[in-house]
């Protein structure tokens, strides 16, 4: 016998208490696996490689509020810009759909070629797009999703817009961030909706980097102290801004990890403590039998930290498989598009299990230590 | 001429705080035990036998007094090298066998061993040495609830002498078996006096039992008074 082998055995005399132990841990490590990976996905959007570049300006009153179509002139003349493109939210409903999770843009096809580089064309063609006034262009993602084809119709109705839209499918793209949006033809946005003065938000593409802050600059005082103001940023800054709005989410979801937390530090406390109570008069005797209180110390701290380092491994390890191998597109209804259970997720739930594993046994190992042999050996005679 | 005496126990008194009372498990006791000697503690309940005993097996501390075993001061050892030196000296027998019920027979007994330095081979030739001497050379991989009461008391006094030590200490060992159990155990711990040269003292209610040993001491209110 080793060691190793006598503290397996106690550890597992209560094959079912042990189990149950480990799946209590294995649970909710899972569990504060998926909150953490959530929070994230919610908070830190992805970031494409052309992003940098990428700019957006809208109203600086609201997002909700349109900008005038008049400014493009003024954008063009301004110095490191690229390219730029109205680009304005439809927000419409395919089909029957009560919710649609994949977000239409009108755009004007040429200048957008140039900012959408990250997402090349994989079927049928940009050109026929930008010749066909009611073509689209779809994301791979969709085209999947909806088992579409090149040449397919589909069709939106108006939540914005009093208007619907009925578009061919010219193109598909893949490689971007975000392989669900559909873009159409501004123009014909600006027909059916009758006003075709006006425009969501702009975006445009700077030369290089180190231009991308002047020109944003620039963008601003341009339109400084007319009656529409822009506020221009990065992409970057753009998506950052969407996601204070889950600024109480986070909050939630970090107040529900706390509990979990406190609730699995409860359980395994009170685990370890039952497993020390119910054989206090053994380990008496091991006492008597000359083996040192830092002995029995290391038996209970190893049999507390096994438990749970084997939980939190089942449920990290069964979290991080159910994640990486389900599709979460299909799961949320495209609410989410990746949920990707992070090197940094997996370490921050192993150590929540590990020193679980250590606070769960420190009471009851001070208690052994302090006990009496004889103490011991009477409180169970 | 007599030699040395293996226990020495010396003006030794034990006070325990009940509530706002003291109460004296010990008074002033003194007596010497001689190597191989079968002592029998005998005395009513309180009468402070198991505390002499704990004191002299060092799992209790006196309040007062001394106790040397083999010259050796036990009351002055830190927690730490009492341990060590029970591992070494002691072998316990208890009235409940007090056996760990998830090993089996000869992992009860290797337990003391894992504190020493012997390798896994001589472990093993030593637990096996220790459950024959007790007639139990057959039972190694049986465990606990596989065994009668009778049996798991001698492999209780298997794991008791598998370290070699001067003393082996029993609390009432027959407390909880039946007759023929009780004289099976009493024989071995007679036979670990008389040949093995063990110096056994075992604390015992029964006359019978304490017709086995060399020597009956007998105690009253902490005193030993024959």
């Amino acid at each position: 016998m080793t060691v190793i082998g006598f503290i397996l055995k106690n550890a597992l005399r209560n094959t079912r208490r042990a189990l149950l132990t480990i799946s209590s841990v294995a649970v909710s490590s899972a569990l504060l696996v998926s909150l953490m990976t959530l929070e994230r996905e919610l908070t830190v959007p992805p970031e494409a490689e052309g992003a940098s570049l990428r700019i957006i300006a809208r109203n600086k009153v609201s997002l909700m509020q349109p900008l005038p179509a008049k400014q493009l002139s003024a954008i063009q003349r301004i110095p490191g810009i690229v390219t730029v493109t109205p680009f304005t939210y439809f927000g419409g409903l395919y089909e029957n759909e009560e919710f649609t999770s994949f977000a239409q843009f009108a755009v004007d096809p040429v200048p957008f070629q140039s900012i959408i580089v990250d997402g090349p064309v994989i079927d049928g063609s940009y050109e026929a797009w930008v010749k066909n006034r009611t073509g689209c262009l779809v994301g791979a993602d969709t085209m999947k999703r909806y088992n579409l084809k090149v040449g397919d119709q589909m069709r939106f109705r108006g939540t914005f817009y009093p208007c619907d839209l009925d578009l061919k499918i010219e193109a598909v793209y893949q490689g971007t961030v975000d392989d669900r949006n559909i873009f159409f033809h501004h123009k014909l946005l600006d027909e059916l909706s009758g006003d075709p003065g006006t425009v969501g938000t702009w975006y445009l593409r700077a030369e290089s980097v180190e231009v991308a802050d002047r020109v944003i600059q620039q963008v601003n005082d341009t339109f400084a102290n007319t009656s529409a103001e822009v506020r221009a940023e990065s992409e970057r800054a753009f998506q950052m801004g969407f996601v204070s709005m889950w600024g109480n989410v986070s909050n939630l979801i970090r107040g529900v990890n706390l509990v979990v937390v406190f609730t699995l530090v409860l359980v395994a406390v009170s685990t370890m403590s039952m497993a020390v109570r119910e054989r206090f008069r053994e380990l008496a005797v091991l006492k008597a039998l000359g083996f040192q209180r830092r002995d029995l110390f290391g038996f209970i701290l190893a049999e507390g930290f096994g438990l749970s380092v084997i939980g939190g491994a089942v449920g990290i390890g069964g979290a991080w498989a159910f994640w990486t191998f389900s599709d979460i597109q299909q799961m949320t209804n495209g609410f989410l598009i990746v949920f990707e259970v992070t090197p940094r997720i997996v370490g921050m739930a192993a150590a929540v299990a590990s020193v679980l594993g250590v606070v769960s046994s420190i009471g009851p190992a001070i208690s052994v230590g302090r006990m009496s042999v004889v103490e011991g050996l009477k409180t169970l005679d | 001429m007599a030699a040395d005496p293996i226990v020495q126990v010396r003006d030794l008194s034990k006070l325990y705080r009940q509530g706002d009372i003291d109460v004296t498990a010990l008074n002033h006791v003194s007596v010497d035990i001689q190597p191989a000697e079968f002592v029998v503690l005998m005395g009513p309940s309180g009468s402070g036998k198991s505390t002499l005993l704990h004191i002299i097996a060092g799992i209790d501390r006196p309040t007062s007094g001394d106790v040397l075993v083999q010259g050796i001061n036990v009351g002055n050892l830190s927690e730490s090298d009492l341990a060590t030196w029970r591992n070494q000296y002691v072998g316990f027998v208890f009235q409940s066998f007090n056996l760990i019920p998830v090993l089996t027979a000869a992992e009860n007994v290797e337990l003391p061993l894992l504190l020493t330095r012997l390798d896994r081979k001589s472990r093993k030739e030593q637990v096996q040495a220790a459950l024959e001497l007790v007639g139990l050379g057959d039972r190694l991989h049986h465990r606990p609830d596989q065994l009668s009461g009778g049996q798991q008391q001698r492999v209780a006094i298997a794991r008791a002498l598998v370290t070699d030590p001067v003393l082996i200490v029993a609390d009432e060992p027959t407390g909880n078996l039946d007759a023929k159990s009780a004289s099976d155990v009493l024989d071995i711990l007679r036979s670990l006096s008389s040949r093995s040269g063990k110096t056994v003292i075992m604390v015992t209610h029964d006359p019978k039992a304490a017709g086995y040993g060399t020597r009956s001491l007998h105690l009253e209110k902490g005193e030993i008074v024959a």
